[in-house]
């Protein structure tokens, strides 16, 4: 494993900065965009074999993915409703006696399938950090304070419209070690059903204009720009509350695992 | 106004994703015991051969008899409803088990997640007995022993394997 050994064998030898991050995320998207002028299909998805995060090293497949059709079970997807998930459990800041700190938010939009169809009656369920960037999870270690009036997990089933809304804390950034000086943007974790199994989807919500996007390897995992941007929320003051909530708005599409990846020249894979 | 944006790409779950995810009797699709249960259950390795203890499961099946079920009631458990649907978090030891009943339509359809992956991967774990289902049969003899269980004593077992030797086969679909 030519990536494997590298990436190793820096962590012990020498002190991963900031800066060889960023060049290994530039050498990777400058290889993603030859790629795409040369007439390679554009890519919706993250890079599995990405380096650059070092945790992707010995947990992404070497072989591509079996392509298949859908089959009984896998067109269909789990059914959740009132009795699985109360409507309360979609606010965040009233699960303890008090309220958590921060800044309070709504994040709203909705979960649709390929074609723009709505995704009705479906699960939708959240996790993270507090305002703070720390987390509950007890191995979490960055010594920031626990808030204990957030605990940061919530869920939700989406309307006749697709419709989803949480009520939260805007998450902080959260230190992780990566690298050295490593920090993630902050996001929300989003974990969503479609209306096939094939359309499952766990991914991340950010804030927009983050100055911390260019330097995360997991945000940059995803090599092309605009699929990046589609993790992006949007500031919508018509979703803000007068003297009470700022809102953000992220719209989900579900198009399920389709045979997209790309095994760059010269890869291990 | 959102016009018409194209597929969301998915994210790594991270390291912190227990407290959102996990939920009281996410392994029980059926009560341990029950009559026609079995246990579905194995490791998750990585490609150093070390087990994953930071990865959950989910598994979405039809009943005994091949239906596909539509009803609610995943989070909780009444005993009696079958919903098809169970997500367990792997152990300290990268292990994972689910009590439930063996699928009509002779697999398990199964996604996995986990720190360090930066999207789900799906695969299918197969009855034994299915093991000259068509497509299981077009794959190559290495590839296939990926995707049965074996029946051991206990229930039926399959583990994951990321990378490496003996590698899952991953599924992308038409």
């Amino acid at each position: 494993m030519r990536h494997s050994t590298q990436a190793q064998a820096g962590t012990q030898a020498q002190i991963v900065t900031q800066q060889r991050i960023s060049a290994e995320i530039a050498a990777r998207h400058a290889h993603y965009d030859s790629r795409v002028e040369a007439g390679a299909v554009r890519l919706d998805s993250p890079l599995l074999d990405f380096d650059p995060y070092r945790s992707s090293i010995l947990r992404h497949p070497t072989k591509n993915p079996q392509l298949v059709d859908p089959e009984t079970i896998e067109l269909a997807s789990p059914a959740f409703g009132q009795r699985d998930v109360a409507a309360v459990e979609a606010d965040l800041t009233i699960q303890h006696a008090g309220e958590p700190l921060g800044e309070r938010m709504t994040v709203s939009g909705r979960v649709l399938d390929g074609d723009g169809r709505p995704v009705r009656h479906q699960l939708v369920e959240i996790w993270q950090a507090n305002s703070s960037g720390r987390y509950i999870h007890q191995r979490d270690q960055h010594p920031a304070p626990l808030d204990p009036n957030f605990t940061g997990a919530g869920r939700c089933i989406t309307d006749d419209d697709g419709g989803y809304s949480f009520t939260t804390v805007k998450p902080g950034a959260y230190p992780w070690k990566n690298h050295v000086n490593a920090w993630r943007p902050a996001h929300i974790h989003f974990s969503v059903f479609g209306t096939a199994f094939t359309q499952r989807l766990v991914t991340q919500m950010y804030f927009p204009n983050d100055p911390l996007f260019a330097l995360d390897p997991i945000y940059q995992s995803i090599p092309d720009q605009a699929a990046r941007d589609r993790l992006v929320s949007r500031y919508d003051h018509n979703s803000s509350v007068s003297e009470w909530s700022l809102g953000y708005r992220w719209d989900i599409v579900l198009t399920g695992a389709r045979a997209t990846w790309f095994e760059p020249e010269g890869s291990d894979a | 106004m959102s016009s018409s944006p194209g597929p969301t790409p998915g994210q790594t779950v991270g390291p912190f994703f227990r407290y959102g995810v996990e939920f009281a009797g996410g392994e029980h699709l059926v009560p341990e015991g029950s009559p026609g249960s079995v246990r579905l259950y194995g490791t998750v390795f990585d490609g150093a051969g070390a087990p994953v203890p930071d990865a959950f499961l989910e598994i979405w099946q039809t009943d005994a008899s091949g239906a596909v079920p539509g009803v609610e009631g995943s989070f909780h458990r009444d005993g009696e409803t079958f919903t098809g649907w169970g997500r367990v978090p792997t152990t300290d030891s990268g292990e994972f088990e689910f009590f439930t009943v063996e699928p009509g339509s002779g697999f398990f359809a199964v996604v996995l997640f986990a720190r360090g992956l930066m999207d789900r991967l799906h695969t299918r774990v197969y009855l034994p007995e299915r093991a000259d289902d068509p497509f299981l049969a077009s794959l190559g003899a290495d590839d296939r022993a990926t995707l049965v269980a074996e029946r051991t004593p206990t229930g039926l077992r399959r583990d994951i394997r990321m990378q490496g030797e003996g590698e899952t086969v991953f599924l992308a679909f038409r």
